[in-house]
């Protein structure tokens, strides 16, 4: 709570003027109003109001001309026996799995290791950091070079004399979402590594330092001194990540369009293509739907802790 | 400071430190090296002509240089009028967009409105929310107001989508500005708009400066707020003319990968030149 009233009541507790000069303070003024609600009309007008109006629209059929019909809940009967919905959601979990995994565990490792000042770090750490710069339509661009069948990834293999890998990765529907898997991984590494950087420099070096003191091994110190000492980014990380997973659009946008054979088809590609290309924009809005319930709890989590910190 | 400290508190052999510091480079080395290598060969890409390219197969290193890829990428109109658009519209909204989120976090962070807090997480919520749910009656509500396919639609739904986090952020640092202040600035006759203006906004620069070096790069590399509200293909931004190109240069590879530097490189020049505010900007959301 904000420590100016405080201050005002105990220094002027013997006034007389006390319960005016406190109203006076405490009433707010119609410009900081304006201040406000400005900003606050802004957001309701183009976030909440467009997000109650999904769940509208989900319960229609639309074609986007016309009004739009009720229908129920019939969109949603039909999302449980569609299997391109299946697949995408299928999909959706290998991608939660597979890119929060592996940029956590990278991004984790790497920030360990440049922890601690020493030559060359800084340059390390600006090689890591780099892709974040790059929107996830250029990394996917860039990718889409590289995997070209012949293309720098399979050169590569070649040269190393694994000719026996190379393979048309993104035409082949056995690896294209894991191709796009490792063009996303490589973007979000530096993001996980620069949280993971701020948090380790909240951790106790003297705790560390009693447990190798105490005969503790590195492995031992850093799962049992380190980590609990982590927790706070952890929850970060986890409901950042699966917020991210649900989000992503446009790297697998860029270079696959959910393709081949919706073998990269995410809930959000779906989405994007049933409601603008297909035009059913009830059926699209289920889907939608269907992604912020899987959301709300991680956002619900990362609320929690961001009220946490605040105050 | 404090990690410098234990490397010198920590009684390490130096018979050990060696061998160990070798270590550390012999994987670190070779994995920024493999980070960086996918950018250089796209760049080694760009530079090659479309007969070596067919030549000599797209995975071959450069057997020519040529800026043939750059000037098609301008010639042909297809970028020019892209990176203008994306300049117009990312301007426009990083400075509308932190001017009132910092106009909200002044409010909620100085003055006891009802159910502050909650107003705070509300307006937080609203930029974790997974931007499908928002596409359809965004587009619907910008044709409504008759907007549709202008940038300045762009520009409003992306203010409004990222204000919530900005003004979250600017919050947690005005609150940490000692009351004092303000107090001296009350005495002094300083009504709340010049509180706000001679204050607030001066001291809140590191702050402001960490917000628009990210909000920078987030406005200019987003793809699916142009794909909702813009038609056109005059008015798009870099991101989504991008995939117009690779649509129609199908096989010149050189033509694809020059337009994908061009868009790269602004965001990539913000980063280097602000890379301390943009790195500290980026936990900014997520606690302290």
């Amino acid at each position: 709570m904000s420590a100016s009233p405080v201050a005002v009541m105990t220094r002027g507790a013997s006034a007389g003027r006390t319960g005016r000069a406190r109203r006076r303070l405490t009433r707010v003024p119609a410009v900081i109003w304006l201040f406000l609600l400005i900003p606050l009309a802004v957001e309701l007008a183009w976030v909440f109001w467009p997000a109650v109006n999904s769940f509208w629209l989900s319960l229609t059929r639309w074609n986007g001309v016309g009004a739009p019909e009720f229908i129920g809940v019939r969109n949603y009967a039909d999302l449980v026996s569609d299997p391109i919905f299946t697949e995408a959601l299928l999909n959706n979990v290998v991608w939660v799995i597979g890119f929060g995994g592996a940029s956590v565990v990278l991004g984790l490792a790497l920030a360990v290791a440049l922890n601690r000042p020493r030559p060359g770090v800084g340059l390390y750490r600006s090689a890591i950091y780099l892709p974040m710069v790059f929107s996830l339509a250029v990394t996917g661009l860039f990718w889409r070079v590289l995997y070209q069948p012949e293309g720098a990834v399979n050169a590569f293999l070649g040269s190393v004399g694994l000719a026996s890998l190379e393979r048309q990765w993104l035409a082949d529907p056995r690896t294209a979402l894991y191709a796009v898997l490792v063009a996303a991984v490589w973007l979000q590494v530096g993001y996980i590594m620069v949280l993971y950087l701020a948090g380790l420099k909240g951790v106790d070096p003297t705790l560390e330092e009693a447990a190798a003191v105490d005969g503790a091994s590195r492995w031992q110190r850093f799962w049992r001194v380190v980590m609990p000492q982590l927790k706070g980014v952890n929850g970060v990380v986890f409901a950042v990540t699966v917020i991210d997973s649900l989000r992503t659009f446009d790297i697998v946008w860029a270079m696959t369009r959910g393709g081949p054979y919706n073998s990269t088809q995410l809930l959000s590609t779906f989405m994007y293509q049933t409601s603008f290309t297909v035009l059913d924009l009830g059926y699209g809005s289920a889907i939608a739907v269907v992604i912020f319930l899987l959301a709300i709890g991680f956002i619900i989590t990362y609320l929690v802790r961001a009220s946490r910190n605040e105050d | 400071m404090a990690a410098t400290a234990t490397v010198l508190a920590r009684p390490v052999p130096v018979r050990r430190r060696r061998p160990r510091r070798w270590a550390f480079h012999a994987v670190m080395a070779p994995l920024s090296v493999l980070w960086v290598l996918p950018m250089v060969f796209v760049v080694l890409t760009a530079v090659r002509s479309f007969a070596d390219i067919t030549g000599n197969g797209l995975g071959a290193l450069p057997h020519s240089f040529s800026w043939d890829g750059f000037v098609t990428v301008f010639t042909g109109g297809l970028v020019g009028q892209a990176l203008v658009n994306s300049a117009i519209v990312t301007v426009c909204t990083v400075i509308l967009s932190l001017l009132l989120s910092s106009w909200a976090a002044f409010a909620l962070s100085r003055h006891r409105i009802p159910f502050r807090r909650a107003v705070l997480l509300v307006m937080l919520a609203g930029n974790l929310l997974p931007p499908q749910i928002l596409l359809i009656p965004v587009s619907r509500i910008a044709e409504g107001l008759g907007i549709y396919d202008t940038l300045g639609a762009l520009v409003i739904v992306q203010v409004g989508f990222g204000l919530g986090f900005y003004t979250f952020v600017l919050h947690g640092f005005m609150r940490s500005i000692p009351s004092e202040i303000f107090e001296a600035a009350r005495v002094d006759g300083a009504g709340e708009i010049r509180t706000y203006a001679t204050i607030v906004l001066p001291l809140c620069r590191p702050s402001l400066a960490a917000l628009g070096a990210l909000a920078t790069t987030w406005v200019w590399n987003d793809l699916i707020w142009a794909l909702t509200v813009l038609r056109t293909e005059t008015k798009f931004p870099i991101t989504a003319a991008l995939l117009n190109i690779q649509g129609g240069y199908v096989s010149q590879w050189n033509v694809v990968a020059s337009g994908a530097i061009v868009a790269a490189l602004p965001t990539a020049i913000v980063f280097f030149a602000f890379q301390r505010h943009f790195v500290s900007g980026l936990t900014l959301g997520a606690g302290k």
